[in-house]
This record gives C-alpha cells, sequence and structure tokens, in this order.
C-alpha cells in the first residue's frame, strides 16, 4: 500500500466510527451494515492481521474489496436520502467515496506494472467518476433540500427525460439532425475544398492563414441574429449560423495540414514526376488528415452551440434552444437539464465517434502508434 | 571497367555553379564542377560534411535548380530527364509514407506510373526479397527498425527500376554487418542490371569498395578535389579490403580528403 | 524587412481589401430589392448611380455598409460620454471585465487541474476523459439558468458572465497544460532522477519551465473563447449593458447597424486581447531566456 491508499482508507474508517457513534440509534440497518463494512475495511491497516494470516489478507486487500464497500455504503446512502440527512449518513457517503477512490487507486497501480490496453481503466474508471459526479449531485440536492426550481437531483431529470422522451426526440431532429448535421457538412466540407483551391495559390494561402486564424479567433456566434433575419426561423438560418463558425477552424487546419508533409517526401514524389493530384491524394491529403481531424472535432462542439444559440433568436416551437429558453422561464428546470443531457450525450456520441474514426484514420500517427 | 568502352554518357556537367541565398549572405554549394559519368559506371562521391554531395545528386534530380553552367542527364535537361522517369533516389533517410504498409511504400512509384496491379505485385515481391525483407511486406515503416527501413526504401528506387539509381548514404544508419551485406549486394544487382550509381557515403573504404570511379569533394566553396579511377576487379569479395591494391586506392583517396581539408 | 512586408502584410491587406469590396457588392445586392421597392412606391426615376448610393444609406439596412457601421462605432465611442448606456466603450467595459475575470479564474482552473492530472494517475484517467465531455455540454445554452440560478442564492453582477467564461477557458488551458507538463524529454526526467531529485523538484525545476510554452498557446485561445462566453452571458439574460446586450437589443429592435457595430467592437477587442496575450508570452520567455 502506497501512503496515499494508506491515508484514504484510514480517512474512510474514520468516518465509519464518526458515524456509528454519533449515530448508532438513528441509522438504518443498510446504513449500519454499511458502516460496519467501512471499519472492517480500516482493520486491514492492522498490521496484526497481516502477519497472522497473510492469505487472507491479500484477498481483502484487493481493489474489488473496496468496490464492494463502497457501493454497499453509496446504495445505503442513496435509500435514506429522503429521511433527511444527518451527520452520520454525511460521514458513510464520504467513507464510501474515499473506499471508491481506494478502488480505482490500486487498479491503477495494478495496470501501470502490466502491458497493453485495459478496459476497465480507460473505461470503467472514468464512469466510476460519473457515478460519484452524479451520487454528490443527489446527495447534496436532496440532502440540503435545494429547491428544485435551482437544482433538480439528477434522479428527478432521468425521470424527465424518460417521461418527454417524444418532446426530447423532436428536439433532438429540429437541431441536431437538421441545423447541426447539415450546417456540419457544408462548412466542413466547403472549407476544406476551399483550403485544396488556395493551397495552389501561394499569395492566396500567405494572406488567407493569418485571417483565417484571427476569424476563427472571434465570437462569430454574433452573427446569429444577422443569420436569422436572412434566412428565416428554420432549421436554415442554424446551420447558416454554423457553416460560418465551422469553416475558419477548418479552412486553417486543413491549410496547415497540406504543408504538413515534409520536404523529404515531396521531394520523393517529384523524383517519380508525380503530378499535382497524385501528390495530393497519395501525400498531402492523407499527411493533412491529423489536423483535418482536429478540426472536425472542435467544429462538433462548435456546431452544437451555435445551434442552440442561434435557436435563442428565433425558432419554430421545437428545438434544443427553443425549449430550453421557455423551460427555463416557466422554472422547468428539470426539463432544461434533461435537454442539456441530451444535447451533451449527441456532444459526447459525436466526439466518441469522431476519436475513433480518427483513430481508425490516422493509426500512423505517432500519437496513436501502437506495437 | 569493360563496359564503359560501349556506352554513352549518363550526366555531363560543365562548370556547374549553385550558391543558395540565405539570411546571412551567399553559401557557395558548389563551384565548377565539371564531370562526366558513363552509362554502367558506379560513382562514390566522398567529401566532408557540407561540401554539396547532397546538393550535387539534387541537382542531377532538378530538386535543385543550378545557378550557372549546365547539366545535362541522359543528354536532356534535368527537368526533362525527371518527367521521363529516368532515375531512382534513395535519400538520406528513409522517407517512407507512415501509413502505408512496406509493400505499398515500395508500390507507390509504381501506381503514380501506372502500372497494372500484376506488374506492381511482382515487381514488389522481387525487390523486397531482394532487400532481405520477406515477411515484412505487411508491417508499417514504424513498426521496422531504422536499418530495415532504409532497406525498404532502397527496394522502392529499385522497384522504380530507373537505370540511374542516385543514393545519398542510403547505408549511413546501418551497423557494420549489415552494411557489409548490403554493399555486397548493391554491387551484385549492379553486375546484375548494369545500372548508372550515384553513391554518397562518408566511408572510405565502402567508397573503394563499391566504385569504379571516386569522386573527392572540399567544402566552401563545394569542388571537386580528385577523381579516383579504381582499378580493382569487377569481382570483389568482401576481404578484397585487405588487398595492397585496396588500400593503396584507399590511401589516395584520403589524401584527397585532407588535401580539401588543408584548404580550408 | 521589405521583404517580410511583401511575404507576409500584402497578402494579408490584398484579402482585407477584397473583403471590403465584396461587402459592398453585397450591400447593394442585398438592400436594392427594398430600395427599388421604395422608387416604385414613390415612382421616381432612379439610375445605377442612384441605387448604389441609396442603397449604403439606409437606416435598417439588410447589410450595412462598412462605412456606415465604422462612422456609426466613431459616433459611439469617440463623440459619447464614457458614463453613456449609448457608448460603446461603455458596453466593452463591462464585457471586457467578465472577459478578464473569467479568463482569470479560468486559467486558474485549467492549471490546477493539469497539475493534478499529470501528477496523479488515478487523476489523469477518472478526469480527463470528463474534462471532454465538459466541453460538449452547450454551456452557453445553460448561460441564462446559471445566471438565474446564481442570482437566486445571491450572486449577481460580473461573476455569473464570468463563470461563463472560466468554464470554456479552462478547458483549453488544462489541456494544453497537461501536454506542456508532459513536454520534457524521458532522457531529462531520467537525467533529474539519477540526481534523486524529489517529485516537486523535478515538477519546479522541469516540468513547469516546459510548459510555459504551451500555456501561453493555450491562452491565446481561452481569452478569445472567454470573449465568447461573456458576450453569449449577456445575450439570453436580458441584460441591459454589454456587447452581447447590444447585440440582443440591435436584433430585438432590427438596428442591424448597431448588430454590425457591437461585432466589429467585439473582433477588435478579441483581437487586442490576443496580441496582448502575445505581448506576455514574448515577455515573459524573453525573461526566462528562451530565444525566439
Ligand atoms: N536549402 C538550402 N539553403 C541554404 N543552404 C543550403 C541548403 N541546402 C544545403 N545548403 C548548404 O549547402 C552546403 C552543401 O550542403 P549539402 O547538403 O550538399 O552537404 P553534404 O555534402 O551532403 O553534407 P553531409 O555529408 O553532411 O550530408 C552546406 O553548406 C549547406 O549548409
Ligand atoms: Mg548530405
Amino acid at each position: 500500500m502506497t501512503n496515499l491508499q494508506k491515508l484514504l482508507n484510514a480517512a474512510a474508517t474514520l468516518c465509519g466510527f464518526y458515524a456509528l457513534v454519533t449515530g448508532i440509534g438513528a441509522l438504518s440497518p443498510a446504513l449500519l451494515v454499511a458502516a460496519g463494512l467501512v471499519i472492517a475495511g480500516g482493520l486491514r491497516l492492522s498490521p496484526v492481521l497481516a502477519g497472522a494470516w497473510p492469505g487472507a489478507w491479500s484477498i481483502v486487500m484487493r481493489s474489488q474489496f473496496d468496490l464492494l464497500i463502497s457501493f454497499v455504503a453509496a446504495g445505503a446512502v442513496l435509500a435514506a436520502l429522503h429521511d433527511g440527512m444527518a451527520g452520520a449518513v454525511w460521514a458513510i457517503a464520504i467513507a464510501a467515496w474515499l473506499h471508491g477512490w481506494l478502488a480505482v487507486e490500486k487498479t491503477i497501480a495494478d495496470d501501470a506494472r502490466s502491458m497493453g490496453h485495459n478496459w476497465v481503466v480507460s473505461l470503467g474508471v472514468p464512469l466510476f467518476f460519473g457515478f460519484w459526479l452524479l451520487f454528490f449531485w443527489e446527495a447534496l440536492t436532496i440532502g440540503l433540500g435545494i429547491p428544485t426550481v435551482l437544482l433538480p437531483p439528477p434522479s428527478m431529470i432521468g425521470a424527465r427525460l424518460v417521461s418527454s422522451t417524444a418532446i426530447l426526440m423532436a428536439d433532438f431532429r429540429q437541431t441536431f439532425l437538421k441545423a447541426v448535421l447539415a450546417g456540419y457538412a457544408i462548412g466542413c466540407g466547403s472549407a476544406v475544398l476551399v483550403a485544396i483551391l488556395v493551397d495552389r495559390n501561394d499569395f492566396l494561402r500567405r494572406g488567407l492563414l493569418p485571417i483565417g486564424n484571427f476569424i476563427s479567433a472571434l465570437p462569430i456566434i454574433g452573427v446569429a441574429p444577422i443569420m436569422v433575419m436572412w434566412f428565416g426561423f428554420d432549421w436554415q438560418s442554424k446551420a447558416a449560423v454554423i457553416v460560418i463558425m465551422t469553416f475558419f477552424p477548418m479552412m486553417v487546419n486543413t491549410l496547415s495540414g497540406l504543408s504538413a508533409a515534409s520536404v523529404m517526401e515531396r521531394d520523393l514524389l517529384n523524383t517519380y514526376a508525380a503530378g499535382y493530384w497524385q501528390s495530393l491524394f497519395k501525400l498531402r491529403l492523407p499527411a493533412a488528415m491529423p489536423f483535418i481531424f482536429n478540426a472536425l472535432k472542435i467544429n462538433s462542439t462548435l456546431a452544437l452551440i451555435g445551434a442552440i444559440v442561434a435557436e435563442f433568436f428565433g425558432t419554430p416551437i421545437v428545438g434544443i434552444g427553443f425549449r430550453i429558453s421557455t423551460e427555463v422561464g416557466r422554472m422547468n428546470l428539470d426539463m432544461v437539464w434533461a435537454e442539456i443531457a441530451v444535447a451533451a450525450l449527441a456532444g459526447s456520441a459525436s466526439y466518441g465517434a469522431l476519436s475513433l474514426l480518427e483513430r481508425r484514420v490516422t493509426f500512423w500517427h505517432p500519437s496513436y502508434r501502437t506495437e | 571497367m569493360t563496359k564503359s568502352s560501349s556506352s554513352s554518357t549518363v550526366i555531363k556537367a560543365e562548370k556547374l555553379n549553385l550558391d543558395f541565398e540565405t539570411n546571412d549572405g551567399v553559401v557557395h554549394a558548389l563551384r565548377d564542377l565539371d564531370l562526366e559519368i558513363e552509362a554502367g559506371e558506379f560513382v562514390s562521391f566522398i567529401g566532408p560534411s557540407g561540401c554539396g554531395k547532397t546538393t550535387f545528386l539534387r541537382v542531377i534530380a532538378d530538386l535543385e535548380t543550378p545557378t550557372a553552367g549546365s547539366i545535362a542527364v541522359n543528354g536532356q535537361t534535368p527537368d526533362q530527364a525527371r518527367l521521363a522517369r529516368a532515375y531512382g533516389y534513395v535519400f538520406q533517410a528513409p522517407a517512407l509514407l507512415s501509413w502505408r504498409t512496406i509493400n505499398r511504400n515500395i508500390s507507390l512509384p509504381l501506381e503514380i506510373m501506372g502500372l497494372s496491379r500484376a506488374e506492381q505485385q511482382e515487381r514488389v515481391e522481387r525487390t523486397i526479397n531482394l532487400v532481405g525483407l520477406d515477411g515484412f511486406g505487411g508491417k508499417f515503416p514504424w513498426q521496422l527498425s531504422g536499418g530495415m527501413q532504409q532497406r525498404a526504401s532502397i527496394a522502392r528506387a529499385l522497384a522504380f527500376d530507373a537505370d540511374l539509381m542516385l543514393m545519398d548514404e542510403p547505408f549511413g544508419a546501418l551497423d557494420e554487418i549489415v552494411r557489409d551485406h548490403l554493399n555486397e549486394q548493391v554491387l551484385q544487382l549492379w553486375k546484375k542490371t548494369g545500372k548508372t550509381i550515384c553513391f554518397v557515403t562518408h566511408s572510405i573504404p565502402e567508397a573503394v569498395y563499391l566504385s569504379t570511379k571516386i569522386v573527392v569533394m572540399s567544402p566552401r566553396p563545394g569542388r571537386i578535389t580528385d577523381v579516383i579511377t579504381s582499378d580493382l576487379p569487377d569481382d570483389r569479395p568482401l576481404d578484397i579490403r585487405e588487398t595492397p591494391k585496396f588500400l593503396e586506392i584507399a590511401q589516395r583517396v584520403r589524401e584527397g580528403l585532407r588535401e580539401g581539408h588543408a584548404d580550408e | 524587412m521589405t521583404e517580410t512586408l511583401k511575404q507576409k502584410v500584402l497578402p494579408v491587406l490584398t484579402i482585407v481589401a477584397a473583403i471590403g469590396v465584396i461587402w459592398y457588392g453585397f450591400t447593394v445586392y442585398l438592400n436594392a430589392p427594398w430600395q427599388i421597392d421604395q422608387y416604385e412606391k414613390s415612382a421616381t426615376e432612379w439610375s445605377m448611380n442612384d441605387l448604389v448610393r441609396d442603397t449604403m444609406a439606409h437606416d435598417r439596412p439588410v447589410l450595412p455598409a462598412p462605412h456606415q457601421v465604422v462612422v456609426e462605432i466613431w459616433k459611439t465611442t469617440v463623440q459619447k460620454k464614457i458614463t453613456s448606456k449609448r457608448s460603446l466603450i461603455y458596453h466593452s467595459w463591462i464585457t471586457l471585465s467578465s472577459t478578464l475575470l473569467g479568463f482569470v479564474m479560468g486559467t486558474f482552473t485549467g492549471m490546477m487541474l493539469a497539475i493534478f492530472i499529470v501528477e496523479n494517475r488515478a487523476m489523469d484517467k477518472s478526469l480527463m476523459p470528463w474534462i471532454i465531455t465538459s466541453q460538449t455540454v452547450p454551456i452557453l445554452a445553460i448561460a441564462p439558468m446559471i445566471i438565474v440560478v446564481l442570482n437566486a442564492v445571491g450572486l449577481s453582477g460580473l461573476l455569473p458572465k464570468a463563470l461563463i467564461s472560466t468554464y470554456l477557458s479552462f478547458f483549453p488551458i488544462a489541456v494544453g497544460m497537461v501536454k506542456g507538463l508532459r513536454s520534457p524529454d524521458p532522457m531529462l526526467i531520467d537525467l533529474m532522477r539519477t540526481y534523486n531529485t524529489s517529485r516537486w523538484q523535478l515538477f519546479f525545476a522541469l516540468r513547469l519551465p516546459s510548459s510555459v510554452p504551451y500555456l501561453f498557446t493555450s491562452m491565446k485561445i481561452a481569452i478569445a473563447i472567454s470573449l465568447v462566453g461573456a458576450i453569449v452571458g449577456e445575450l439570453p439574460t436580458g441584460a441591459v449593458a454589454g456587447l452581447g446586450a447590444r447585440l440582443l437589443s440591435g436584433s430585438y429592435y432590427g438596428q442591424t447597424i448597431q448588430i454590425w457595430s457591437a461585432l466589429l467592437t467585439a473582433a477588435t477587442l478579441a483581437a487586442l486581447l490576443v496580441i496582448a496575450v502575445n505581448i506576455a508570452a514574448q515577455i515573459t520567455q524573453r525573461m526566462m531566456g528562451v530565444p525566439k
């Protein structure tokens, strides 16, 4: 055990004792079991046990044991939430979290020693962290009695997600499937084509590169009201905003990417008397792919933001941005958060899909090389 | 060499000059270079770092334009020769495209020339075998050692199958044993195919072992100080390097190099 | 010098000039239908010259001509008292102050996160994916709510807007700084290990200095995005001051010239901020003895 692990374990045990001492009469049976488990986990720190019974000791030292304690305690806390949160319950919540952290520390220490890709670490650990985010969100909002008009608990948002699926789907279709996809495709696609054209002329390239860089840093989202004036309330105006927002980052990245191939590689193609299109498709575009994917990823988040913000300036009565602004007015924050969850899910899914695609296309890049 | 009697001039440089304009003045990379290379010759270029060996090869390959003087490749301008795909170039570094497997790297020039799939495959197999990389065709360049990468780039130049090969320190990154082995193979290949080879090296034994003609260069401004014709027999086992004849030629090269340095 | 002029400045100026010409072209083209309509209503004879002149003089054009925007900016900056509610300088200052506050908080948060991530593997594995996910939440869309919520718990004024900028700007800082802290050559790190350096000595002697260039590159992105955050933070809240509020009120009342002048001012502000970070970067790197 490292010092950090010992510290975490000891702190959790203290929390367990505190819970037992202050709440012995008031705690529910589940919470009592949880407190007992936490204290049992603390026994592992004693050198006596390690010496007397090394076989069993090495088993209970495993990360799975901490995971078990952590989940049992978290479950007990969640079950007790609505009865009001006494100090003892908070102590068990903290102990649960400390054991969760301990489990992660141990898993990762094991992983550092082993070779190869570990899905438990790369997927399980972040998901576990997400669980704790939601757990404390739930515990704090309900336990502290925060009014739901300020911040609804995740369980309420989840219920909304289930009960309002139809509305959410319609909004998703309007904002994501229509505006975002169209704007993103047109913006990124045209930017790549323009970059390829511009790249043929050195003067143009030198002029457009700094300007494109500058424009990428501008609050382009401010053109949203103008686009709504020009292209109307429906999704076309949102797509137009997205086209403008995504165009410049993509153009700038593609331009830099097209000059990413090394001088020697270009010389090589020259000695083969390769034509312009041959060296474009065989050398320069493949070499530009890491840059293009960089822009695709940046743009995927920009596009979603662009569409939603543009909807603030006028929409038909459907769309994520429209719903958010109206439901905020009606203080239906659970609906607002459900919409945010949908948007974040769509955003993360696109980002994840792009990352996977990137891994496949630019597998050769030093940042992905395996073996 | 017996071959030279029947053949024509492949490279002819007359009063060739090349200056680089840099931020802190002009660099005279090549000064008044006169050189003639006949078909079927194996010519080594040797000289201290920065004397313009690479630059000269690049001029031949039309990757650099001379400031004065003339250069002809197969009686044409370098530009015409390049468009006629007259030479294969092996760069100082492997220059393999990292998104293509070794096989597909070797077939890159063949794709550009528009050869048929079958022809491509046949040539790839032949050359990959020649450089001893069988079984590695499906790997990516970064999965191979530096020496193997360099061999792949030689295979690529061979697959291109031009009559003129320009090789810029192709074996610089290899260990002694592999280097000896490849030296033998290049020599055999040259004998078998009758190609003209221009070969840059920093190693005196390598130059003497391989060449029919050794061009000694000196730096700043880069010029030719000596051209030594080797009369070693065509058949050259590795231990020829211990014979007095060999050592005598090596000694001449060494003296030529020293002279160049004394000038500086 | 003349060389750089030809190589760098000339192409940029040419493109800017071209954009200007295209802009004027579109001004005439987009405003023409309404103008022709007017002519016909009042049965005026008109020539092309009239059309060009008149399309550039609308009060509420579809697209204002560049000079109209410049005149409007001039009127609302130089010719207005700074304290006036119609002064663009006043509005810019409101936006700028929340931008800067958000940027400072975002930079601090980002740096702290980066340090945790680099120094603790559990943090790295748990946090990094969530830092990326955090940016797929369309935070700008929650801006109104955040501000309502924060107002309700007693926070008002600058801070709520600044928090939106913080949320946007901590991301590039964290990602860039992690890259920077990990940038030292492993060989150098091994070398330091042979000196038996402690973890924190290693951090201050090697990791932190090598992260500085990365930090400044990220700061350029972060300050630009902070400005976007501040502007959008002003948009949907019915805020009465700031460039975002100017955009919003301009769009309510169809005051296109006002919208464009706010946009152009925002662009100038963004440029100035990025230049300021650039200068800070140069000064810092000179002090650290890094050759440019
Ligand atoms: N593109 C360039 N711009 C300016 N100077 C150059 C350029 N290429 C080469 N030089 C200069 O020309 C001279 C000759 O360079 P070259 O590469 O031909 O040397 P080399 O003999 O191949 O050296 P090495 O053995 O180290 O490879 C050097 O002084 C070099 O600095
Ligand atoms: Mg060289």
